[in-house]
């Protein structure tokens, strides 16, 4: 069945057989089939970072260089793709810079989590990426170290220099790009590429029962951490026309293989808000694998996008063969773990519009850890403000009920009343007449309600320049 | 002696040079177990577990399991030929569970197939029957029921109790801590290699290669001389690898015994923190007396520690709590009781502070509460009750003769700014009152050596080869800390050769014998001079040497070997020394000299030496949403005259983020029925690079020197930073206490999370109201 898995690994042509294991994970490839154990496994979950590589990837003639977690990075995900990990960038006495200024800077002590930290601050040099303190910290947002506090990894990334281009990439990756959908199998399970959204659309029609991959940040996991056999899997990756992001002037409209780190730019220019969010979904590597629309798509009650997606009132477009249609986002999610799609039915794409000039918009996140944390409680507002009334409300939270919810009651008590706090806490008190909330690990059911009401309160604050966000909070000088 | 002329020494003892294998670190070239090209017939192993926290095991039928495919072997509690237990001392812990579940989790067999899908498949179709007990999860139900792994200790100094009562002032309050997972990156992991007859070779992830050994052969019924323990460099420790590395290794040694092939055996992420223990977390109750300048005049301090469901090593951490709950003040009086709960949890046991962070954290706590309640600044407090400024003398019945509190704090006072910004804070807390602003400047006193005695006791083996290359063996481990660089810092430096011409080799237990855990921070104390006395041993016998062969003294240059007005290489001196047969190799030994503590009376001198540092910590929090943030730190910290300024100044920056974590976002939670429900880190959140303070200062303290007689007069660096970030929570409480006016004491526990944070602020606001 089908043909070799196709990739480019220290820019020479690597192939795997047609009979691949569909979910055999890049990370398990890399250890103990091809023996570069430099790779590690430090959580097998996309959470720590020490099993980062880089891809390289063609977009209009260039070569893109991620970071991502070959944890959760399905063997067949490699097609078409250059591959580099730490082994593919020096070796003692022949050191790159990157691994050369962390030597320098005594960026390791343990040394485990070291090259997933090698892999960001080359993937993030590679792709241009600024070397300011701020950009470095986020850049290794997506990776844990318990050794060195981070301040040394910090220095050798402000010292590791420039991008050198890799001569023949390019050439090279256009060579090895598929014309027709990969199809391979093992033991009866697939994995299935089409390589347009009308190819997907016919091969989940016929397969009303595969999984559909997007990003695999969610998907992987199943296989990972809950070791789930997965009989067909769909990947909607190669379906080049889903990676487009369309401007429709008040709107725009993200298709289904959009990535967050791509989305970025064009969700910032909706409103910077969403750049904020962004920044603290996930890290790097989640962001340059997962997808706007998978986060959408898996009906998570805690997913970071769909409370500021639906404050924003996006529509949700779901295909099913050729046939489309269109829905509120709020209203595909329909109880825990339920959602109003189809077997065989597809999200292809999201519509977000752009909030009205003059309108309060606040998107806020909360999670114990700021940086690569699920959200506890998770709240997109968007509440428009004539004359000192409220003309209307749109405010919906993640994390507060099985589902990502708008809060209905809380928005009635806002709405045609003068936008004063007294009336804002009066509204947010009404929070409890719209959730009850679960006590988690993430957070108690009490502390989810008096938060979420602190958030509301603080988005009416902070649109009356009157309260100052902590992440912002800088030393006091003296 | 040099005379004029002589080049001076070699600039190697005291050189910020890097760690050894930073190299290979950063080229994916450095081994860990689980690199290790695996053998023909490796066997993989996985671990069955309980899924109640307290039962009797009514049925276990693992037929299903032998009979799956790939299966080579099921072990269970029966299987074994020696004793059914991994416990460093106590005797108290299966490495099977028999009858009784006493924890969620724990193993009750294992088994070993040729790959690790199979094994964990084969593993899913156990049949296990219970009949469920009540389970004991916390240390509040566990000491209401009588649940203890060993009587409850008290520690006194003079009256306490009437002292209290005498003091013109009184405070008193509660405090729970946390506990926390050791997040090494890399997890529990041994090969273990069958030789010949019983023989096996174990690769393992360990701090303590030796207890591995006896271990292994007290659960095999063989000579601890069959079994070879070797470790490399472990991917992290933290204490997490001192005892509870060892279940495993015995666990692969068992299958290697069974089957006669290698097996491996690797923890998954959530089952390593399912079934390895962690920080004890602690329930603690202070009072204090004090005068109106809060000058102390005693203090009582009740401990209970959660232990879990075995001893493993809480008896010495509780121990440790205790000896630390002064930390750097003179307590004038004191009472000091430690409960040690016996739960239905999985076993606690070292990490990094090993109890001393939860002893210190009670009375730091407690300063704020005494300034607070008197309207001072709590550093003033502070200073006041300091050793060698109020008294000298523990509750131990140690003196206190090396203090450099004072001093360091008020260095570090000066060169942050302490003062004018917290005035600053004072009038930004006005101007913003939705961002609550704190700052806290706090001190660390850290006692060194293992408080049980014997332990303190270190090996090293040096062989110098003709060519003048010298290989370096001793019983530390490597686990990030560059304790081996040290070390071979202190072999070049004896020699005066260049660094590269000593090799570092893995811990072995067929080379050094007999070891301590690499722990207690004592690891460049104990290996270090036992290292440095082998180089002396073969100093003594090249002296001999050339007193015979050239009438001369050797003195060891950068630039060779001067023997009188002659000049030779050090490989030609050494090579000339084995022509004329003289051993060219020593196995060195170090004890530490002048300790002694009596358990039955808490009276002794425990401790060798002390290390003091201190640090200021500013956050801000956000009084809507209980968010906080770290906005800037500095640190000043003694390590006596450094070894390595860049390994040392790496210990301190980890251990206090480390620190930072414990005492923020590491909040371990367990469901009623005791499971485990924060075991990944998508649950767990140890600090990112993001977490680290945007202005983060720190310095080793110049005029350091240790007065006693280490290596080179360095100090202890592994643990001490760790409780630096206790200035973290005494700011976050500074700020807290800012929303009522610093009226009320703010009643906050650890983890200082967003919802504790809001909790606190809510309750500061309706008392300071009230």
């Amino acid at each position: 069945m089908g043909r070799p898995i196709r990739f480019l690994l220290d820019g020479a042509v690597r192939e795997l057989p047609a009979d691949t294991d569909p979910t055999l994970t890049v990370l398990n490839l890399l250890r103990y089939d091809l023996r570069r154990t430099g790779t590690k496994e430090g959580c097998a979950e996309g959470d720590c970072g020490a099993c980062t590589v880089a891809l390289g990837e063609l977009a209009d003639g260039q070569v893109q260089f991620r970071a991502v977690n070959a944890c959760i990075l399905f063997a067949p995900m490699l097609d078409g793709r250059a591959l580099f990990t730490v082994e593919s960038l020096g070796r003692e006495g022949a050191l790159h810079p990157v691994q050369q200024a962390m030597v320098d800077h005594h960026g390791s002590q343990c040394g485990f989590c070291t090259p997933g930290f090698v892999m960001s601050l080359y993937a993030h040099r590679q792709a241009g990426g600024a070397s300011d303190a701020g950009s470095l910290s986020e850049a290794l947002a997506g990776n844990l170290c318990r050794c060195t506090g981070y301040g040394p990894i910090l220095a050798a990334g402000a010292a590791m220099g420039a991008a050198a281009e890799v001569p023949g990439l390019a050439e090279a990756l256009v060579a090895i790009q598929p014309v027709e959908m990969l199809e391979t199998g093992h033991r009866g399970r697939r994995f299935l590429a089409p390589r347009t959204a009308d190819e997907l659309a016919a091969v989940l029609e016929a397969n009303p029962e595969a999984t559909v991959l997007a990003g695999g940040t969610d998907v992987g996991l199943w296989v990972t951490k809950q070791h789930r056999v997965l009989d067909t899997v769909v990947s909607l990756n190669e379906a080049t026309d889903l990676r487009r992001i369309d401007d429709l002037g008040d709107a725009i409209r993200i298709g289904a293989g959009v990535r967050y780190a791509d989305a970025r730019a064009a969700l910032a220019g909706l409103h910077p808000e969403f750049d904020g969010l962004l920044r603290r979904l996930g890290g790097p590597q989640v962001r340059n694998m997962g997808t706007v629309c998978g986060n959408i798509a898996n009906g998570s009650p805690i997913g970071d996008m769909p409370p500021a997606l639906i404050a924003s009132g996006a529509t949700l477009v779901l295909r099913r063969g050729a046939a489309r249609r269109e829905l509120p986002l709020e209203a595909y999610f329909l109880a825990y773990g339920k959602q109003d799609r189809t077997p065989g039915e597809f999200v292809e794409a999201v519509i977000v519009r752009r909030p009205e000039a003059g309108r309060v918009f606040r998107i806020s996140k909360l999670s114990k850890r700021f940086e690569q944390d699920i959200s506890a409680v998770c709240l997109g507002l968007s509440v428009g403000v004539a004359d000192g009334r409220v003309t209307d409300a749109r405010i919906a939270f993640g994390g507060m009920a099985a589902t990502p919810k708008r809060a209905t009651a809380c928005e009635a008590a806002l709405t045609g009343r003068p936008w004063t706090r007294e009336m804002v806490e009066a509204a947010a008190a009404r929070l409890d007449d719209d959730f009850a909330p679960i006590s988690d690990m993430r957070a108690s059911a009490a502390y989810r309600l008096a938060a979420a009401k602190g958030m509301v309160l603080r988005a009416f604050l902070e649109s009356a320049g009157e309260a100052p966000r902590v992440l912002d909070a800088q030393a006091v000088e003296a | 002696m040099a005379d004029s002329g002589a080049s001076s020494p070699l600039p190697v003892l005291h050189a910020p040079v890097g760690h050894d294998s930073a190299p290979r670190h950063v080229s994916g070239e450095a081994l860990y177990i689980d690199d290790i090209p695996e053998p023909p017939g490796l066997l993989h192993l996985f671990v069955g577990q309980a899924a109640r926290a307290h039962a009797r095991v009514s049925r276990l039928d693992l037929s299903a399991v032998r009979a799956a495919p790939g299966v080579v072997a099921v072990l269970t509690s029966q299987d074994i030929p020696g004793r059914n237990d991994i416990s460093p001392f106590a005797g108290d812990d299966p490495m099977f569970a028999d009858d009784e579940v006493r924890f969620m989790g724990q193993p009750l067999f294992c088994v070993a197939a040729e790959s690790l899908p199979k094994a964990r498949a084969a593993a899913a179709l156990a049949v296990v029957e219970y009949v469920d007990l009540e389970p004991l999860l916390t240390a509040e139900t566990a000491l209401a029921a009588g649940s203890l792994i060993e009587d409850s200790q008290t520690m006194t100094l003079g009256d306490a109790a009437s002292a209290i009562a005498a003091a013109p002032h009184r405070v008193s309050g509660h405090l729970a801590v946390g506990g926390q997972e050791h997040f090494y990156l890399e997890g529990q992991v041994a090969l273990v290699i069958p030789g010949e007859a019983e023989d096996l070779h174990v690769w393992t992830s360990t701090q303590h290669p030796t207890e591995t050994q006896h271990v292994i052969a007290r659960v095999l019924g063989c000579p601890d001389a069959a079994i070879t323990v070797e470790v490399r460099r472990m991917g992290g420790g933290f204490g997490g690898k001192e005892t509870q590395s060892v279940q495993w290794a015995a666990m692969a040694a068992l299958a290697a015994l069974k089957t006669r092939r290698p097996a491996k055996i690797r923890l998954d992420r959530d089952d390593d923190m399912v079934m390895t223990g962690k920080r004890h977390d602690f329930e603690i109750d202070w009072a204090l007396g004090f005068d109106d300048d809060g000058r102390l005049r005693g203090a009582d301090f009740t401990f209970a520690g959660r232990c879990g469901h075995s001893a493993d090593l809480s008896h010495a951490i509780n121990d440790r709590a205790m000896f630390h709950a002064d930390n750097a003040y003179a307590l004038q009086s004191a009472r000091i009781v430690s409960h040690r709960a016996r739960t239905h949890t999985v076993s606690n046991t070292a990490f990094r502070g090993f109890g001393g962070p939860q002893g210190m954290i009670a009375i730091e706590r407690a300063m704020d509460a005494v300034a607070l309640s008197l309207g001072k600044d709590p550093l003033d407090v502070r200073l006041a009750n300091l050793y060698g400024v109020a008294g000298d003398l523990t509750p131990y019945g140690q003196t206190v003769t090396d203090s450099v509190s004072r001093e360091i704090m008020e260095e570090l006072a000066v060169s942050c700014g302490y003062r004018a910004r917290r005035a600053a804070i004072a009038r930004a807390n006005a101007d913003a009152p939705h961002l609550a602003r704190g700052i806290a400047l706090t001190p660390v006193k850290f006692g060194i050596s293992f408080t049980t005695t014997h332990l303190n006791q270190a090996g090293a083996l040096v062989h110098i080869y003709t060519d003048g290359s010298i290989s370096l063996n001793h019983g530390g481990t490597e686990m990030g800390q560059g304790l081996n660089v040290k070390v071979a810092q202190v072999v070049a430096d004896a020699f005066q050769v260049p660094l590269a011409a000593v090799k570092i080799t893995s811990t072995r237990t067929d080379k050094v014998p007999n070891t301590s855990a690499t722990a207690a921070s004592s690891g460049s104390d104990l290996n270090g001079m036992a290292a440095l006395n082998a180089c002396d041993q073969i100093k003594a016998r090249l002296a001999d040497y050339a007193g015979e062969t050239f009438g001369a003294t050797a003195e060891f240059t950068r630039d060779g070997v001067r023997l009188g007005e002659r000049r030779m290489s050090f490989r030609d001196f050494v090579n000339g020394a084995y022509l004329a047969r003289v051993s060219l190799s020593a196995a060195g030994f170090y004890r530490t000299p002048d300790i002694h503590y009596d358990r039955t009376t808490h009276k002794g001198r425990p401790f060798y030496y002390f290390a003091y540092g201190a640090a200021c910590s500013e956050v801000a929090v956000d009084t809507l949403t209980g968010e906080s943030r770290v906005t800037r730190v500095d640190i000043l910290h003694d390590v006596g005259r450094s070894l390595n300024p860049v390994i040392d100044l790496g210990q301190i920056e980890g251990g206090f983020i480390q620190g930072l974590g414990w005492l923020t976002t590491e909040e371990l939670m367990f469901d009623a029925k005791g499971r485990l429900t924060t075991h990944a880190p998508s649950t767990y959140k140890i600090p990112t690079a993001g977490d680290r303070p945007a202005v983060f200062n720190m310095a080793l303290w110049g005029p350091g020197e240790n007065r006693e007689a280490t290596v080179g007069r360095s100090k202890a660096v592994g643990e001490p930073p760790l409780m630096l970030a206790i200035s973290v929570f005494s700011a976050l409480t500074d700020a807290v206490a800012s929303v009522g006016g610093h009226r009320v004491m703010p009643d906050l526990d650890a983890p200082a999370t967003p919802e504790r944070l809001l909790a606190a602020i809510a309750d500061v606001r309706r008392r300071a109201c009230g």
